[in-house]
């Protein structure tokens, strides 16, 4: 069943309605809940390769919903590390738990001072606030 | 709600998925009441049809419906439309609702003397109740497909058409426009659950069925659009000479349904490789009964037959698909 909104607090955020847990030298990048009520429930995640190199505010996959697609935008730099398989072959794990199990991808950043150009939650909740004003 | 031909209109209730699987499994209900209604009357109404419409209505019989096609001189399609035989000198067309004033002024312009044709769409609702326990739920009889009768639900009288666009058994209500709210609440109360635009047409592509404006239109023929089956070429109607020709010849490219065979939904748009032909792809959609992507596109007829392989360029990715036959999504029996 689809997740309550919510935005946790140890994590930042994008104003694409990304997010990123930054921890050390590497983060993992998901999607928040926003992005995903606004999508309903996906049916397909299309994911960067491991060892592929993203950029911060660049493309590096996409989610599709049975009526629309979108692209995921990455909040920092970084080398792929890892796809999470379980979305790949169970894309509404994002609508189920798109903090926790929903997360997307494990990077190595190659820029971690980008993470301060980030949103904490007071942020992107005022982004949040501006586009339904 | 998105706008949709000058309505608003619901893409989901739930979600997609589930209000698809409702059809699927039990019964689900579409406000389709932006399509629009033509009353065409007098004793050379079937004169009137005959000679504009592509499928035989001499073969409709008062208490019947009959799925055909609105052509140009090219035998391209300017509306797909039900006719409903009313009584012997009155037929009802449902038209989609963009196309509705064409098909109005068409038919409008070659009225004869003793025919007249009338927009009435403002006057109705129609309310498609689809899926295996409609019938159960409604309390109807069984019934052949494209067949008509009048009835009563709930104190409301409903035309109770049995047609659709989804694949299963089920129903069409027609009904006053007045009536229309305490009809749907009337049916929900039975346990039918709503579905929007979404569920529609994911519904209608699994089983292939052609939506006007992105599969079929003006500028592809009939046959070429795989509605031969539509087109009695042995009467006399706009284009009739060109799509026997078509017929003839046998046409250059074909509308045809496929389904990925990798990770990957189709939409429309996407240019699609056949070999060394090229082709496009006008609907796509993931499947939610199969669990892949699916769609319908046109090909080169050479790269038309089942199981040939197509690659759908996906967002600059080449993905692969094979040609499938009609229907792609059937349910077990």
């Amino acid at each position: 069943m689809a997740a309550t909104e919510s935005y946790p607090d140890d994590l930042k955020y994008h104003p694409e309605h990304d997010w990123a847990r930054v921890d050390g030298d590497e983060a993992v990048l998901g999607v928040t809940w926003f992005a995903q009520d606004a999508l309903g429930e996906l049916v397909h995640f299309e994911p960067p390769d491991v060892g592929a190199i993203v950029a911060k505010d660049g493309s590096y996959g996409e989610v599709e919903s049975v009526k629309a697609v979108s692209e995921l935008v990455s909040p920092l730099s970084g080398e792929v590390l890892e796809v999470n398989q379980q979305v790949v072959d169970a894309p509404e794990t994002v609508n189920d738990d798109p903090y926790g199990d929903g997360w997307l991808i494990r990077i190595r950043l190659t820029n971690p001072e980008e993470r301060d150009q980030l949103l904490d939650v007071a942020g992107y909740r005022d982004v949040l606030n501006e586009g339904s004003a | 709600m998105v706008p949709f031909a000058g309505w608003e209109m619901p893409v989901q209730y739930e979600g997609v998925i589930a209000e698809h699987r409702a059809v699927r499994a039990d019964a689900g209900m579409f406000d389709v009441s932006h399509m629009g209604e033509l009353e065409v009357e007098g004793p050379t109404a079937r004169d009137l049809l005959q000679s504009m419409l592509s499928n035989d209505v001499d073969r409709l019989s008062v208490g019947g419906a009959q799925y055909t096609l609105l052509t140009n001189e090219a035998g391209g399609i300017i509306d797909d439309l039900i006719v409903y035989r009313l009584d012997e000198h009155r037929y009802l067309i449902v038209a989609n609702a963009s196309n509705t004033d064409a098909v109005h002024d068409w038919l409008k312009e070659h009225e004869l003397r003793g025919s007249d044709v009338r927009d009435v769409s403002h006057e109705y609702a129609l309310l498609a109740v689809q899926g295996p326990k409609v019938r159960e739920k409604l309390g109807l009889p069984a019934a052949a497909a494209f067949t008509w009768a009048m009835g009563e639900l709930d104190g409301v009288e409903v035309m109770i058409n049995r047609t659709g666009y989804t694949g299963e058994d089920g129903v069409e209500l027609g009904c006053m426009a007045d009536d229309a709210v305490g009809l749907w609440d009337a049916i929900l109360a039975r346990g039918v659950t709503p579905a929007g635009l979404g569920a529609r047409d994911t519904l209608r592509l699994e089983v292939c069925y052609p939506l006007h404006g992105n599969d079929i239109g003006p500028q592809w023929d009939a046959i070429s659009s795989g509605l031969g089956w539509a087109c009695a070429l042995d009467t006399d109607f706009t284009g009739v000479e060109r799509l026997r020709e078509i017929k003839e010849h046998g046409p250059e490219q074909k509308l045809v349904p496929f389904r990925m065979t990798e990770k990957a939904i189709p939409r429309q748009g996407m240019a699609i490789a056949a070999g060394d032909g090229r082709g496009e792809v006008t609907s796509g959609s993931l499947s939610p009964m199969l669990d892949v992507g699916i769609g319908m596109g046109y090909v080169p007829a050479a790269a038309s037959r089942a199981g040939s392989e197509l690659v759908i360029d996906v967002r600059g990715k080449p993905r692969r698909a094979e040609v499938s036959k009609k229907p792609l999504y059937k349910k077990e029996s």
